[in-house]
């Protein structure tokens, strides 16, 4: 192998677009051994690492490199997991170049260290040789519960059971895993990992209760009545916005998180061997700009659409998308029609979807996120034609299990408010991290939430505060 | 996992279970709904609540076969057991008292108009119930909503049983005739909302129970999405019960028939599956 010598930070192998947008399965490959091991001699083990700062579960960055520079792959995948139980999620959908990445010194004048490539290599290295249970600690007998078993709910239900809590998750779906089952296309997180790492966290002794809405099926006090001390809220962003349009309601509409789940979850692609429809249509069109947007999208090619296109108000370089994705869903032929926002929708008589009348937009000032805002072009109204729409401008909290606890205090958008440190609410005893804090934001970040809130109850439990 | 406790065959196409479901016969309460998955390939289908029993620990489910997932459930026996069972969800009817509540209840919505009733007739009102069905065959509970109303009329359209016609000739009669104080009606869309029509003459508030396709049923997806009054609201978490008056029907009934296609193919590439099966077995 010695002809195979990097030059600089790899790239990341994927399958071609012709292969890849006839199925499912998962675009990026991996990094081969010999790369791996190549881009993590590259690191330059700093004494004082600034990539650790960009973690938001702090994993020991150049200790897990150094280890795998030096082959020694079974230490290094223990180094990441000291810190990080789900590792082959994070070093699929973490947004590195925005977190560790961009802060390595590397980056200042050439290419930062591939981190993120690193981490999927080991984790990938760890499952194709069977994962090593981990080794249940005694129990302590008090009760931890955990409302949601997205990344929020796993790591906070993963970290408790380690310190010795009997953990119990509640989940309302009938699988685990939130947004990483429901939301995240096959193409981009394959099920089997997220299965996989949840069967991690089981293996620590967590119990799953699976179709338990917590709000409906129990509420808190049900759960206190069964002897919980301790709870942590991570119920997500699971509810869809719309944009209030005329026309909205018409057939071949869809929120991203209908789109998504029917094909994630429910599993439609495989209609009808799988019991759940999804429509699709000729011209398919996906309005927004973010992660979903692009999952949607590459999700309505893969069912097999001939037109996609993405409807976005800003401008490319506005797009709160991974680069990484929107350069995905371009190669495989999606079209971005920028500075374009609804303005109706249109139907037939039937009442499905013809098209979309939309205005043109023009950059003005920049707005309080720091993004310049759009303002209509009067007069510039035209039809982009598609007879399936998926709208895919953002989600915010669930009120479900919120009403049930109206002492929950909450900020003025509906979200939990929650120390930033421990997640502590305003009910003693009940902590909350994730997307009900925040809004929708990434995978690692909500993990980062639940480790500290995992943190706090282990506190909270000891000391009473 | 839950079990299934008790079959009864009500009409050919119509078929009770009584479900093992402790935590959700605690919770239950007139009006909810539950979320049922056959099995690892099935789809989430909501089916409304028709009776419940904390003390017990069980939910009871009627159904009409109209689609695969239906027909499939319908061939399971006693002791057989399904995937997945939520709820309950969605909201419960204000219980209270109100006066003379008549509760008209059509085809399988006879069976989620029966705990609203008992639930109202708790509350001391006067119930008179209109229970209705295509033909004889089609109708069951008639002793059940007897047992919690103060007077029962039963039609048929094809005047096969009780008496010929639809229910709505039968409420508007009771309204000429007597004050009412609040409509509840469940039943067909097209039955719903010809009752709403009715009432909406003679300004009497009426209540509705909307069954749209859902996926999660727990606000997710809006997939069961429903314009009320100006306002568009999701069935799974505001409702299922809406004010009567103010639901689109409309574009209720084109959402109702998004799948008619998909849910033709299912049904038969169920058929086929199992009559591949069968030739196994011979």
């Amino acid at each position: 192998m010695s002809e195979n010598r990097l030059t600089g930070r790899p790239k990341m192998p994927q399958r071609s677009v012709q292969e890849r947008i006839r199925d499912f399965n998962e675009v990026p490959v991996g990094l081969p051994e010999w790369a791996a091991v190549d881009e993590a001699k590259r690191c330059l083990q700093c004494k004082k690492p600034s990539c650790m700062k960009g973690c938001p579960v702090e994993i020991d960055i150049p200790g897990f490199i150094g280890l795998l520079a030096q082959g020694k792959f079974d230490a290094a995948i223990a180094k990441i997991k000291e810190k990080n139980s789900l590792p082959a999620i994070c070093g699929r959908v973490c947004p590195q170049e925005e977190q560790c990445e961009n802060l390595c010194v590397l980056g200042k004048k050439g290419q930062p260290i591939a981190v993120g490539y690193l981490e999927r290599f080991l984790a990938d290295y760890e499952r194709d040789r069977g994962i090593e249970l981990p080794k249940v600690p005694m129990s302590n007998g008090r009760k931890v519960a955990v409302i949601g078993s997205g990344p929020a709910g796993l790591t906070c239900a993963g970290d408790c059971a380690k310190m010795g809590y009997k953990v119990t998750i509640f989940e309302a779906l009938h699988a685990a895993g939130g947004v990483l089952v429901y939301g995240i296309p096959e193409f981009r997180l394959p099920k089997a990992i997220v299965a996989q790492e949840v069967n991690y966290v089981k293996s620590l002794g967590v119990t799953l209760e699976l179709s338990a809405v917590v709000g409906k099926t129990l509420v808190f006090d049900d759960l206190r009545d069964e002897g919980f001390e301790a709870f942590f809220i991570g119920s997500g962003a699971g509810l869809p916005y719309f944009m209030n349009l005329p026309g909205e309601n018409l057939n071949g509409i869809y929120s991203a998180n209908e789109f998504l789940t029917r094909s994630n979850l429910m599993k439609a692609y495989r209609f009808p061997e799988y019991d759940t429809p999804i429509k699709i249509g000729r011209r398919v069109a996906v309005i927004g700009g973010g992660n979903v947007a692009m999952d949607s999208a590459r999700t309505a090619l893969r069912l097999g659409a001939e037109e996609v296109c993405l409807v976005y108000r800003r401008t490319k370089k506005e797009m709160p998308a991974r680069i990484e994705e929107i350069r995905r869903a371009e190669e495989e032929g999606i079209n971005c029609i920028i500075l374009t926002n609804p303005v109706r929708f249109i139907g037939n008589e039937n009442k499905w979807i013809t098209g979309i009348e939309c205005i043109q937009m023009e950059l003005g000032e920049p707005d309080e996120s720091g993004r310049r805002r759009p303002i209509p072009v009067p007069g510039s109204e035209f039809v982009i034609s598609a007879d399936t729409v998926v709208v895919a401008i953002g989600q915010g909290p669930n009120p479900l299990l919120l009403e049930t606890l109206p002492e929950l205090k909450l900020n003025k958008r509906g979200y939990i408010e929650a120390d930033e440190e421990t997640g502590a609410t305003s009910i003693p005893g009940v902590f909350a991290g994730g997307d009900i804090i925040t809004g929708a934001a990434t995978v690692i970040s909500a993990m980062g939430a639940g480790k500290k809130s995992a943190r706090a109850i282990d506190q909270y439990l000891r000391n009473g505060k | 996992m839950v079990k299934i406790l008790k079959k009864e065959v009500l009409t050919p196409q119509i078929k009770l279970m009584v479900i093992d479901a402790p935590r959700v016969a605690r919770r239950a309460k007139a009006g909810q709904f539950i979320i049922i998955r056959m099995n690892e390939e099935g789809e989430r289908i909501p089916l409304t609540i028709a009776d419940f029993d904390p003390e017990q620990g069980t939910v009871t489910i009627i159904f009409q076969e109209v689609g695969k997932s239906t027909m499939q459930l319908g061939e399971l026996e006693e002791g057989d057991l399904i995937a997945d069972f939520v709820g309950p969800l969605g909201k419960e009817i204000e219980e209270k008292y109100f006066g003379h509540v008549v509760c008209v209840g059509g085809g399988v919505g006879i069976a989620p108009v029966y705990p609203k009733a008992r639930a109202l007739k708790m509350y001391g009102n006067r119930i008179t119930s209109i229970i209705g069905a295509r033909t004889a065959d089609l109708l069951f509970w008639e002793d059940m909503m007897q047992s919690v109303s103060d007077t029962l009329y039963v039609t048929t359209d094809d005047g096969s049983y009780g008496e010929k016609g639809f229910v709505t000739a039968v409420l508007d009669r009771v309204i000429q005739k007597e004050k009412v104080d609040l409509v509840i009606a469940v039943g067909p869309l097209m039955m719903m909302k010809m009752v709403s029509l009715l009432t909406k003459k003679y300004n009497l508030p009426t209540l509705v129970s909307l069954n749209p396709i859902m996926v999660d049923g727990t606000g997710m997806c809006g997939c069961c999405r429903v314009t009320v009054g100006e306002q568009c609201k999701f069935t799974c978490v505001d409702g299922p019960v809406f004010d009567g008056h103010a639901v689109d029907y409309d574009e209720l009934l084109a959402r109702q028939r998004s799948y008619l296609e998909e849910e033709k193919r299912a049904v038969e590439a169920w058929q086929m599956k199992k009559a591949e099966e069968g030739a196994h077995h011979v």
